[in-house]
């Protein structure tokens, strides 16, 4: 019971970790690390579901009957690479915004907003 | 024993995912981030996911690691202390963490062979795929045969990500001159003649294994998306070691940016030219008389794009984000201000007055000393 479920449990555990420093934490480029945490852990359910015991990589080859389901890798093999590109463009939206405002910080983003809307 | 590697992967895991939670100095953390990946590259080969655990290896240990130092190095290593409502953040965490773990009691256990997932299209895939596509690699036949649409919208978002990195961080071409007259400073590049030497002889073979994984995905772990990512790791490990400048005028960027969109353009045109003989879009059984021959051409070309597009798409996001570097570098060091927006301007300017009455409240202290001293 309890090893039948402990991957799930621990992807689980991953992702309120990765959650938890994206709601918790005001540094921009931590919160980017969050999410990067948040997805690998979406990746290791996927390819957890997809196992097999005793299974081998899905590769055919002479004498191997079982194989673990191709699916949900095809699926998490182009989201690694979809999630670089799109972490890319979030790194770079800080720093512009560390340009712009001189801070990566979110309460002092927050601030400066506020006073240019004072102003106007 | 499967079972003990991956309990102790998986609390690695845990451990450097809480470990990253509490460091402050942001290169730490970028470095844990790099472990963290490794880590899961290794886990997901105990899975047998090897096409998997080789991307994330390239990615997530290599590429975003690389990025984030770029990044770091603009805006700055070490965290602010203070943090927004730890509590009320830990009880949203706690309830959403209850939920899903309440979610997975009546999941199928782990690696369980009756599992709904195994029931609908897996089957199909594993015994049939050899006789429809004729690949080896099941991944690859899926990928780029069964969802060759899918695989080609994920190829658009890479690309559209790589246009939108590009309009955030380029840099209007005029600016270019200014190193012309600017004596070279002391980079790293030219000090290690060491790395400079074993790295000039590496990169030829880094290049080869990219080609190899590029051309050798249908029968083993590989494809595009490897291949290009490797690719651009080696050209960026010229970058990092001759410098910006000089790897600039061997990989020209308008020339990736050009690589970039003919590689999605590729993958398109090979579904419309399956279009024109008569079959759907993306159906390669009529690009050749044989269908399995066709099959092997439309992967073959397929492939072929993906790699173009992923190797440019990564090779022109990290250009732009060390160009964007030096650029900042520079204007500090020359304290002329023109590339880099009126608002630092102005924040440069508040640290200069905050200077000055540092520099006001010294001499203060220092006439109450001499105040004291006389009394």
């Amino acid at each position: 019971m309890i090893l039948g479920l402990y991957n799930y449990w621990i992807v689980v555990l991953l992702m309120m970790i990765g959650f938890y420093i994206v709601i918790a934490h005001g540094n921009l480029i931590k919160k980017l690390v969050g999410l990067t945490i948040f997805q690998t852990s979406v990746f290791i359910f996927y390819i957890s579901m997809g196992n097999v015991d005793s299974g081998s990589a899905p590769i055919l080859a002479e004498g191997v009957s079982r194989y673990s389901n191709p699916l949900p890798h095809v699926l998490i093999l182009t989201a690694i690479v979809v999630g670089i590109a799109t972490t890319a463009l979030g790194l770079a939206l800080v720093v512009r915004i560390k340009e712009s405002y001189g801070s990566i910080e979110e309460d002092e983003i927050q601030i400066q907003d506020q006073l240019t809307e004072d102003k106007t | 024993m499967e079972t003990l590697v991956d309990v102790v992967l998986l609390s690695f895991l845990v451990v450097i995912a809480i470990a990253i939670v509490r460091t402050k100095d942001l290169l730490a953390v970028v470095m844990l981030t790099g472990i963290y990946g490794l880590l899961s590259a290794s886990f997901f080969v105990v899975l047998d996911a090897v096409d998997v655990a080789f991307t994330e290896a390239s990615v997530g240990a290599g590429i975003s690691g690389l990025l984030m130092l770029a990044a770091i190095s603009m805006t700055g290593r070490t965290e602010s202390p203070k943090r927004h409502k730890p509590l009320l953040a830990l009880f949203v965490v706690l309830i959403t963490g209850g939920m899903l773990i309440y979610g997975t009691m009546d999941m199928p256990y782990f690696g369980s062979f009756d599992a709904p997932i195994h029931q609908h299209v897996a089957p199909r895939y594993i015994n049939d795929s050899m006789q429809e596509v004729g690949v080896p690699n099941i991944v690859t036949s899926v990928l780029a045969s069964y969802r060759a649409f899918d695989t080609l919208g994920e190829v658009a978002v890479i690309f559209t990500a790589g246009i939108g990195v590009l309009s955030l961080l380029a840099l209007p071409q005029r600016r270019k001159s200014y190193r012309l007259d600017e004596p070279k400073k002391e980079q790293m590049y030219q000090q290690h003649i060491v790395l400079r030497v074993i790295s000039k002889a590496l990169i030829p073979f880094i290049l080869l294994f990219a080609l190899y994984v590029q051309f050798h995905g249908d029968f083993g772990p590989g494809g595009g998306f490897q291949a290009g990512v490797i690719f651009a790791a080696a050209i960026i490990l010229y970058a990092m070691l001759f410098g910006l400048d000089n790897a600039k005028r061997v990989f020209s960027l308008s020339l990736f940016q050009l690589l970039a969109a003919i590689g999605l353009l590729l993958y398109a045109s090979v579904g419309v030219v399956s279009l024109f003989n008569g079959g759907n879009f993306l159906d390669y059984n009529v690009l050749a008389d044989d269908p399995i021959a066709g099959q092997h051409l439309g992967i073959l070309l397929i492939e072929l794009g993906v790699g173009c597009t992923v190797a440019s798409v990564m090779i022109i996001i990290f250009f732009n984000f060390a160009g964007r570097r030096e650029a900042q570098q520079h204007s500090t060091k020359q304290n002329c201000h023109e590339l880099i927006s009126p608002e630092l301007n102005r924040n440069v300017l508040n640290s200069t007055e905050l200077n000055s009455t540092e520099l006001n409240s010294a001499e203060l202290s220092i006439t109450v000393l001499n105040n004291g001293e006389v009394k």
